[in-house]
Formats: C-alpha cells, sequence, structure tokens
C-alpha cells in the first residue's frame, strides 16, 4: 500500500510541478484518480509519462469517451475523451480526462507514443465523431460503412420502432431513446 | 396385386417423393457458420454429449456451395445482413434456414439501430428455434422439426417453390 | 511470361471456418509471405454499450453476458464489481468466495473452449470433441447455479441471484478431481506433437516491449515475459486470500502462449478448491435497502422487501454522480469497466475496455513477415471472441 500512496503523491507532483498550467483539476472519485488537463497539453503530457524512468507510463489501457449532451456539465464542452494508464511497475491505474467543445471534436492522436491507440482511437471516431489528429488511418471499424452518424452520441437514437398495423402504417417510424 | 409379384425382391416400389424426401431427410449437410452465442451450443449439439450424427447430420461443411442447410446461429448485425444473404444465394437449392435463438428470429434484447430484428426480413426461413440460446435439445428438436417439414413436401411443390425463392 | 513478383491480395472471412466467428482478415500475399494483413472487424457490431446507456443498472446486465460469451460470468462479476464501485457496496464474504470459485470455472470453460478450437484450426479435430466434452461438466453448474446453460446472469449488483444450488460443491468437486487427469491427456497428445509444435513454435511471436506497447493483456501478454495479472495486481473481490503462481512465457510465440493457458487451468482448479475448502457461510446478497434487491423469501414475507423489489425492479436506484472503472481479469486479459453515471437511475455511458477487441489489433505485427497459414494460427493463439470485439 505504501508504494502506491507513493507514486500517487509522485505523479501529482510531476504533473503539477511541469504542467501546472495545463492541469484543471484533479478528481478522486472511489479511488479512481482522473487528471483533467487541457486538450492542447495531452500528447505533451503523455509523452513525458512516457519516458519518464520512475512513472514509466508505458501501458496505455484504454481510451474511451463520453458524451454530456444536454446535461449541465455539458458547458465544459460536450465531449470527454478519457485515457486509461495502468503502470505496470507500481501497479497503480490513473486517467487523463480532457474535455472537447461540440463544435470541433478535435484532439491529437496518441499513436505514435502507443500502438494500442491506432484502434482504440478509431473505435471513438467511428462510435461519438471524435477526430483525432495525425491517425494514420482514422476510418469506420465497427459500424456498416453506410451508417450515417456517431452511434454513442445521446442524441442518437437505440432504434426506431417501424409501424406494423394497418391503422399507423403511414406513420413516421416512433424513434426508441 | 399384379405387377409386385412378378418382381423379385430385392426391388422395392414407392413414390418419387418419398424417395426424394427420405434422401433429403437424411443426408442434410449443414452450413458450418456461426455468427454469435448461438454458435457455441451449435458446436455443443454437434459434440459427444449430444451428438446430431444420430440424426444424419454430422457433416459441417464450410462453403456454402456444399451445404443443404443454413443454421442462423446468432445475431445478424447491419453489416453482416448483405453477408448473410449473399451466403444464402451462394447455396445449391434444394435449401432449408433454420433461424436459431432470439436474435436470429426476431432480434431478441437487442432492439437497437445495430441488429436486424428478425432474418427473415432477408431470407426466407424454415423452422425458428426459441432461446438466449436455445439448449443443443432445443435445437435437434429444431432439427427434427424440418425433417418432419420435410416429409410433406412434394418434388412438384418444391420445384415450384425453388422457382420462386431464386427469383 | 514474366517473372516479376506480383502481390496478391486475399480476402479470408467473414465466413471463414478458424477465423472463430464473423471475423474478416484482407491479406496481402507475396507468395505464402504476409507482407501486410488488415483485420476488418464490426460484422458482429451489437450495440450493447449504447443499449446498456438505455437500461436500468439491473436490466443492463443481462447484455454483459452476451459480450463473451465464453466467459459470461466474468463479464457479470466485472460489471458487478463496478457499480458496487460506484454505489459502495459491500458484499458478504460468501459472496466473494463463490464469485472467485464461478470466475475460475469460467477461466477453465472458457480456456477449454480455446483449446479444442485452436486445435481444430491446427488439424487436431478430436481436441474440439474432448474439450467440448468436458466443458459440460461446467456448463451443468451453471445450468444449476442460474438456470441457464450460458447465459447465466448469475452474479447480480450487490450478491448473487440466489443461494448456491445444494449440490454445487459435489458438482464442483467432481471437476476438480475430472479434469487434472484429462488435462495431462491433452498434453500427452499436443505438448511433444511433432506437428504441434513445429505449427506453434515461433510462429505469432511478440515481444515483451511490444506486447505492452499494443496494450496486450492476460495470456498474450504473459506469452511474452510479462508477469502482469489483475488478480495479482490489483487484486478485486477478494484475490489476495489465494495462494495460486501466475505463470508467464519467455519467448511470446504460440507455443508459449498454449502452455501457459494450460497452466493456468490448473492454477484455476487450484483456485477453486481453495475456494470451495475455505467457502464461509453467511448471506448470499449484500443488505443495502433501496439499492440491492432484498432475498426473495423476505419479498414473499415483509411489506418493507417487497416495496424496496417493486421500487428497485420499476425505478431503479439513483447513482452518485461520477465515473468508475473496474477492471478484473477475465480469461482472455482485462476486463474492464467504465460507468459514467449523471445521478440518474441510468448510466450516462457504459464503456467495456475488451481485451479481446485491443489483442486482436496486434494481429497485424503478429502475422506479417510470416507464412499465410500462420495467420490462421495467429487468430486461434490470440483467444478472440467475436462477440467482445465488436460488442
Amino acid at each position: 500500500m505504501e508504494q502506491v500512496t507513493n507514486i500517487d503523491s509522485k505523479l501529482r507532483e510531476f504533473i503539477n510541478d511541469q504542467f501546472g498550467d495545463d492541469l484543471l483539476r484533479i478528481e478522486d472519485f472511489r479511488g479512481d484518480i482522473s487528471y483533467h488537463i487541457k486538450p492542447a497539453a495531452l500528447v505533451e503530457i503523455c509523452q513525458a509519462l512516457f519516458d519518464d524512468e520512475t512513472i514509466d507510463a508505458k501501458y496505455l489501457a484504454d481510451i474511451t469517451s463520453v458524451d454530456w449532451y444536454g446535461h449541465e456539465d455539458a458547458s465544459a464542452g460536450r465531449f470527454e475523451v478519457i485515457y486509461n494508464f495502468y503502470l505496470l511497475l507500481h501497479n497503480y491505474r490513473f486517467f487523463i480526462k480532457v474535455r472537447l467543445e461540440e463544435s470541433d471534436p478535435k484532439i491529437a492522436s496518441l499513436t505514435p507514443i502507443y500502438a494500442t491507440a491506432n484502434w482504440l482511437e478509431r473505435e471513438v471516431y467511428d462510435l461519438m465523431g471524435i477526430e483525432f489528429e495525425g491517425h494514420p488511418d482514422l476510418t469506420k471499424i465497427l459500424t456498416p460503412d453506410d451508417l450515417e452518424g456517431f452511434p454513442l452520441r445521446r442524441d442518437f437514437p437505440l432504434t426506431y420502432e417501424v409501424p406494423h398495423f394497418s391503422f399507423n402504417k403511414d406513420d413516421p417510424p416512433e424513434v426508441i431513446k | 396385386m399384379g405387377l409386385e409379384e412378378k418382381i423379385p425382391d430385392s426391388i422395392i416400389l414407392t413414390t418419387l417423393d418419398k424417395m426424394v424426401n427420405w434422401s433429403h431427410k437424411r443426408s442434410m449437410w449443414p452450413f458450418g457458420f456461426g455468427l454469435a452465442c448461438c454458435a457455441i451450443e451449435m458446436i455443443s449439439s454437434f459434440s459427444p454429449h449430444f451428438d446430431l450424427a444420430r440424426f444424419g447430420m454430422e457433416v459441417m461443411r464450410p462453403s456454402p456451395r456444399q451445404a443443404d442447410l443454413m443454421i442462423v446461429a446468432g445475431r445478424v448485425s447491419m453489416k453482416m445482413a448483405p453477408v448473410v444473404k449473399t451466403l444464402y444465394e451462394q447455396m445449391p437449392n434444394p435449401k432449408w434456414v433454420i433461424s436459431m435463438g432470439a436474435c436470429a428470429s426476431s432480434g431478441g434484447v437487442f432492439n437497437n439501430y445495430a441488429i436486424l430484428q428478425g432474418v427473415d426480413r432477408i431470407i426466407p426461413v424454415d423452422v425458428y428455434v426459441p432461446g438466449c440460446p436455445p439448449r443443443p435439445e432445443q435445437l435437434i428438436e429444431g432439427i427434427l422439426t424440418l425433417q418432419k417439414k420435410l416429409e410433406g413436401e412434394s418434388v412438384k411443390d418444391v420445384r415450384d417453390e425453388w422457382g420462386r425463392r431464386s427469383t | 511470361m514474366s517473372t516479376e513478383q506480383k502481390e496478391l491480395t486475399l480476402n479470408m472471412g467473414p465466413q471463414h471456418p478458424s477465423t472463430h466467428g464473423v471475423l474478416r482478415v484482407i491479406v496481402t500475399l507475396d507468395g505464402e509471405r504476409v507482407i501486410k494483413a488488415r483485420p476488418v472487424i464490426g460484422y458482429l457490431h451489437t450495440g450493447i454499450e449504447k443499449t446498456m446507456e438505455s437500461k436500468l443498472y439491473y436490466k443492463a446486465l443481462p447484455c454483459t453476458d452476451r459480450m463473451d460469451y465464453l466467459a459470461p460470468m466474468s463479464n457479470n462479476l466485472g460489471f458487478c464489481l463496478a457499480v458496487e464501485k460506484l454505489m459502495e457496496i459491500e458484499v458478504p464474504e460468501k459472496v466473494k468466495w463463490a464469485r472467485v470459485c464461478l470466475a475460475e470455472l469460467t477461466r477453465l470453460n472458457s480456456h477449454l473452449v480455446w483449446l479444442g478450437t485452436h486445435a481444430l484450426d491446427l488439424g487436431a479435430m478430436s481436441m474440439l470433441l474432448y474439450a467440448f466434452r468436458d466443458r459440460e461438466l461446467i456448463i451443468d453448474v451453471y445450468e444449476a447455479c442460474g438456470g441457464q446453460r450460458m447465459m447465466t446472469s448469475y452474479i447480480r449488483i450487490g450478491g448473487l441471484s440466489h443461494d448456491l444450488p445444494p449440490d454445487f460443491e459435489k458438482k464442483v468437486r467432481r471437476i476438480i478431481k475430472e479434469i487434472p487427469a484429462k488435462l495431462n491427456d491433452y498434453e500427452t497428445l499436443l505438448t511433444n506433437n511433432e506437428i504441434f509444435i513445429n505449427r506453434t513454435r515461433d510462429v505469432a511471436v511478440i515481444s515483451a516491449e511490444d506486447a505492452i506497447n499494443y496494450g496486450l493483456s492476460g495470456p498474450m501478454l504473459r506469452g511474452s515475459g510479462v508477469k502482469h495479472d489483475l488478480r495479482k495486481a490489483s487484486p478485486y473481490s477478494g484475490y489476495e486470500n489465494f495462494d495460486f503462481e501466475v505463470p508467464v512465457g519467455s519467448k511470446g510465440d504460440a507455443y508459449d502462449r498454449y502452455k501457459l493457458r494450460l497452466e493456468e487451468m490448473r492454477q484455476s482448479l487450484r483456485i477453486i478448491e481453495q475456494a470451495l475448502d475455505g467457502m464461509p457461510e453467511g448471506p448470499y446478497r449484500a443488505h443495502v435497502p433501496g439499492v440491492v434487491l432484498p432475498p426473495k423469501e423476505d419479498v414473499l414475507y415483509k411489506m418493507e422487501s417487497m416495496i424496496f423489489h417493486f421500487k428497485i425492479i420499476t425505478d431503479g436506484f439513483k447513482s452518485p454522480k461520477g465515473a468508475v472503472y473496474q477492471g478484473i481479469e477475465s480469461p482472455k486479459g482485462e476486463l474492464g469497466f467504465y460507468i459514467s453515471s449523471d445521478g440518474s437511475n441510468k448510466p450516462n455511458r457504459v464503456r467495456v475496455r475488451p481485451p479481446s477487441f485491443v489483442n486482436l489489433a496486434a494481429l497485424p505485427k503478429l502475422t506479417e513477415g510470416g507464412m499465410f497459414s500462420d495467420v490462421v494460427c495467429a487468430i486461434g493463439s490470440i483467444d478472440i471472441v467475436l462477440g467482445e470485439v465488436d460488442r
């Protein structure tokens, strides 16, 4: 346990010292530590964490995204992109979170540093419509080519119920949320 | 009765329908093609515990060109739907389809944008097997139901049916 | 006729007997050598994450079974642990032990199917039949617990759906007794089999550094010699109480991963035995009124329990605002659930960190430069389940 608290304070110190201006806040919820940062600093911070020998953030577990559509949180930016790091040396997990504006959901790609970012970013692009600049092959990965829109956005309906009965056959399809 | 008395014992007289149906029934080759969870139960029913070979079904064909029976085992996504249709069209006549499981039959629990709400929207289905996933016994029951259905078919009807299906 | 070398592009799948479902790989070949392999996925895209957003927490649980359908209990466990972390539910000791026991049975189940299908791809047909025969023992336990052969949804938020069945111990003891001898049989069939060795040794090799960079997990990562197992590294559900080894490979090839998975099965049996021996008595569900469903016996006889039951089923429970992540070591690797809650009774976003998806992304790395027939071996040794890759 001691080791964990060590790396925890070490990481806070590291990011505070070197990227104090880019760090918006540190959130601790149920033991999951998240660093909310400005999107522009993402690659720089990840590269620094990757290169630092004591932190050694070589393992990027996951990239995902959350849509805060129609929520009061959306004022900080509608889309949230979450980077999930696991430090193999210290058995410690932390998150880096960035907020992106609805009008321009773009962020730099992490593919130059982490090979795993390739597919994970493609998935986020496909399902949430966030563009990753500098990605070598940003194409659809899961949904069919003819599907328009981004399914995981909150304003994308879950499905349409097609009318089957004679009395409502001319009605437009009902939207299922 | 005339003719039968005169022919030797080694010759049996029957109708063409009975003969064709009998041979179809006991040598049906399923198409080894799994989509999702139900595929595992499909393999289970071919495995020693349930042993589908008892019903003349054990030869799984990996190619649609050699198969008579397509078991749609699992959910059909919108991306997979054109592929399933193509595979069905590649199968030679006569051909039959079993829709295995809730997802293939009706979309199951996944009433959403990604899943085709029933495979019968793209290909004709002969037997629906309910369950999520159906037990191997249920699949075997489904196959026996199909065999029973075959008994009632007539070569003439089947020919008309093929003509209708292939157009 | 010119002797100029020409590249050949070959399509494999989505219907192909050795792609374990509906994977499609577009392979560019120079003779027999693979120049480029590009997996195309999404043929089983089910929209599970989107569906879970539209359901109450309890009702989202059955969706998790249908992702990695070879390891349903692991998926249930991951989702329940994440929700329990969000709601700060402490489950009784007995539940923890039972969950560990079931999760390890699931690992056994998943590895058995892997063994059968992987060996089948490499030409050892009888292994499939053996593996599916043994799997029935485990399926029997599932059926006794959850009433279903595969999609059990037995592990629920705050506990289990019922108490363990009366013959649970007898059935699991039988597995502990019978499986080791069978594993030895399989080893005599495969481990020193020359064909098997030739097909898997030095095939689909990935170095430790690359494995980490590609974010691989589970046997794929450990096969390359990285000793990382979430059961040891960040214990959950009481795994710290169990004594087991984490096997690692050295070369990172398909043969190492085969040996490693077999060893993992033996270790799983060890854990199952410990879990059975030390299973404490107690309730099978946590007592958290308004969040965890009350036991069924109480619902029938107590007024409050019935009201809570009704409220939870119709309205669910309000979750605090925030986001949690819980990763578990599923048979395929790190399976994580990221649940983002906006304070309502439905999750705002459920993200599944799919181990098969991330592991499959390394397929080009594993196959490029190798022979074409080794692509099949590489796909088999990754141990993918398309239901989880595409979700």
